[in-house]
């Protein structure tokens, strides 16, 4: 009861009764967080033990420490240098490309006078990230393809090459169309988040911009990115965080095995030598190499945005 | 004022407006030239696709799709596996969320520890795996339903910002007339968050429905494909061409048999993957515009609040 005085009308749903019934209704999501996030990580143990699949569930224990042999066999493969120059390569240029489009995308969006073709824009330019990379990255395949395919077709009709380009059997072209197909993607949808940190900016400061004579790009320059950095910081930081992340679902829609030099990343080699070639302690190893890098790069990032911009995660 | 009508703002004006132009059509040509390709023959196809409309019209390749039972066996299992991991995930997310959200909540750092250390850390596939494989699961229909259950502790911090944004004396006065916290979740909540449950409920199916990944790792019977990873099947397999009869197509029989025919029939492996492509995308596209001015609500409230 003296809880109750002192917490005044908040006092109401400390009794057990209502505790119970809160915990009882955290239960089941916090069972399926416990066994299938938490879990697994006991499954990373592996990474430093010389594991079989046919060992199965008790072999994550019972098999041998095989002193960071598993670590050892990636950095020696001939794999590992291409894997994490195409990891970082289409990342790299991709994050730069795609923050640098959207955010253009959604500067000029905001410029349209007219709201009803801004919406209709906008609307339509969401479409492909709700389709499948399964379904968008084929039809790109098709659109790509050698044997009559639009981009072709349209490409050695204006002489602009001559014989039909290979873009997905020939390993050069292999993260322009990553890249690109990736932009196209997410452009719509991306510039959402940047159109929604637009229109909280302050339209009084617009107002005076005009009257002082401002141009369009005097606005944009010194009103609209000024007041969507923080926006602009997130982004970088989650960019930065995903380095090493590259889009399996993407990925491995355009691979194949001639352009395999130039698309085999960190996250296709865990699945196309760790679980499909039963690797399964290497495939480990270099997923846990991944994720550990990637915590220290979004902390790092984070870091660096706080002190230069005063914009941070957490 | 009268500077803002001057030839450099026409141009810009001009300049932008056709390039938004622009955008639209890279957005829906993919697609379009998807669809009037499905509705070509074969044999047109062979001579190269075509651009603006079928050269030469037929809806046989549809028919066969929608006639094969692979494909049809596939199309109901996806459905199904959305349906029930839409519904089932919604409400153990927005359960959970419900009583975090609670300001009277004890433990609830317990919680928010549990849900960022999933959020944040990851075995990676392989551990999955082996959880998957212990768990029985491998090779099962419910691997599709049961590690989906919980929507995630992302979805849970964008319920509790909309959850705390309900008015403090609605929860009281039913607190008082000693109502549940199980009915005040059903009946009050819930029914005052559609627009927040409307836009996560449509990432969650998106998101289901256009999974492949789950089949790719944890299934190999040809009976718990689905419809996205039978279209993978047909994408791989037309790149390369020379393997077509492969065990890929073998467990569709009818498919596989149009396959063995020469490639210059009425249908073939192009214009059956196309219509399975678009035959998957339309869903996606009836349901994205319906949920379409919730999301920056939903999405934003999360984001900039959480």
């Amino acid at each position: 009861m003296a809880r109750k005085k002192r917490t005044g009308s908040k006092g109401i749903g400390r009794d057990w009764r209502t505790q119970l019934e809160l915990h009882g209704m955290l239960l089941p999501g916090s069972l399926m967080m416990i066994v299938f996030s938490i879990l697994p990580l006991v499954g990373l143990l592996i990474a430093f033990k010389d594991y079989k699949p046919a060992m199965g569930f008790q072999g994550i224990f019972t098999s041998k420490f095989n002193h960071f042999e598993n670590f050892r066999q990636i950095f020696i493969s001939d794999q590992f240098w291409p894997m994490v120059r195409n990891t970082l390569g289409i990342n790299l240029i991709g994050q730069v490309v795609s923050i640098f489009a959207t955010l253009s995308f959604a500067l000029l969006l905001n410029e349209l006078v007219n709201q009803k073709f801004k919406s209709m824009v906008q609307t339509i330019t969401y479409m492909p990230h709700f389709l499948s990379w399964v379904v968008f990255g084929g039809l790109c395949i098709n659109l790509l393809s050698p044997d009559g395919g639009f981009v072709n077709t349209i490409l050695t009709a204006l002489h602009i090459v001559e014989e039909p380009v290979l873009f997905l059997a020939d390993a050069k072209y292999f993260w322009g169309v990553a890249i690109v197909t990736g932009l196209l993607k997410d452009l719509g949808w991306g510039a959402i988040l940047y159109l929604a940190a637009i229109s909280g900016i302050d339209p009084t400061l617009y107002e005076a911009a005009t009257i002082d004579g401002a141009s369009r790009w005097q606005r944009i320059r010194n009103v609209t990115v000024p007041g969507i950095m923080p926006t602009i910081m997130i982004m970088v930081i989650f960019a930065v965080a995903g380095m090493l992340n590259n889009n399996f679902t993407q990925i491995y829609v355009f691979q194949n095995v001639l352009n395999m030099p130039a698309s085999q990343v960190i996250d296709t080699y865990v699945y196309n030598v760790g679980l499909k070639q039963f690797n399964f302690g290497i495939g480990t190893a270099a997923s846990l190499m991944k994720s550990v890098l990637a915590i220290l790069l979004l902390f790092g990032a984070n870091f660096v945005s706080g002190k230069l911009t005063d914009s941070s995660l957490f | 004022m009268v500077r803002s009508k001057s030839i450099g703002e026409k141009i810009f004006h001009g300049f932008n407006i056709t390039l938004m132009v622009l955008l639209i059509l890279v957005s829906l040509y993919p697609l379009y030239y998807a669809v009037i390709n499905s509705m070509n023959t074969g044999y047109a196809i062979q001579r190269g696709f075509s651009l603006f409309l079928p050269a030469d019209f037929t809806m046989e390749s549809w028919r066969t799709v929608l006639s094969d039972p692979s494909m049809l066996g596939a199309l109901g299992l996806t459905a199904l596996r959305t349906a029930i991991v839409t519904v089932a995930s919604t409400v153990v997310t927005t359960m959970f969320a419900y009583a975090y959200s609670r300001p009277y909540l004890r433990g609830k750092r317990f919680y928010s520890g549990l849900g960022v250390v999933s959020m944040y850390f990851s075995g990676g596939v392989i551990p999955f795996f082996l959880l998957i494989s212990t768990l029985g699961l491998y090779n099962n229909f419910w691997v599709y339903i049961i590690p989906s259950l919980f929507g995630g502790y992302y979805n849970v911090i964008i319920y509790n910002t909309n959850f705390k944004a309900l008015p403090d004396a609605l929860f009281e006065s039913a607190k008082v007339d000693g109502a549940k916290e199980f009915t005040i979740y059903w009946k009050i909540v819930m029914p005052l968050s559609k627009p927040v449950l409307a836009a996560l409920c449509v990432f969650t199916a998106v998101g289901v429905w256009n999974d492949y990944s789950t089949t790719l790792y944890y299934t190999q019977s040809p009976q718990l494909k689905t419809l996205q990873y039978c279209i993978l099947e047909l994408v791989q397999s037309y790149n390369a061409a020379d393997q077509l009869t492969s065990s890929a197509m073998s467990a569709s029989a009818s498919i596989s048999e149009l396959f063995s025919q020469n490639n210059n029939a009425v249908v073939n492996a192009k214009t059956i993957e196309l219509a399975a492509m678009v035959l998957s995308a339309i869903p996606m596209i009836i349901m994205y515009p319906f949920a379409q001015k919730y999301f920056v609500q939903g999405v934003m409230l999360g984001s900039v609040k959480g």
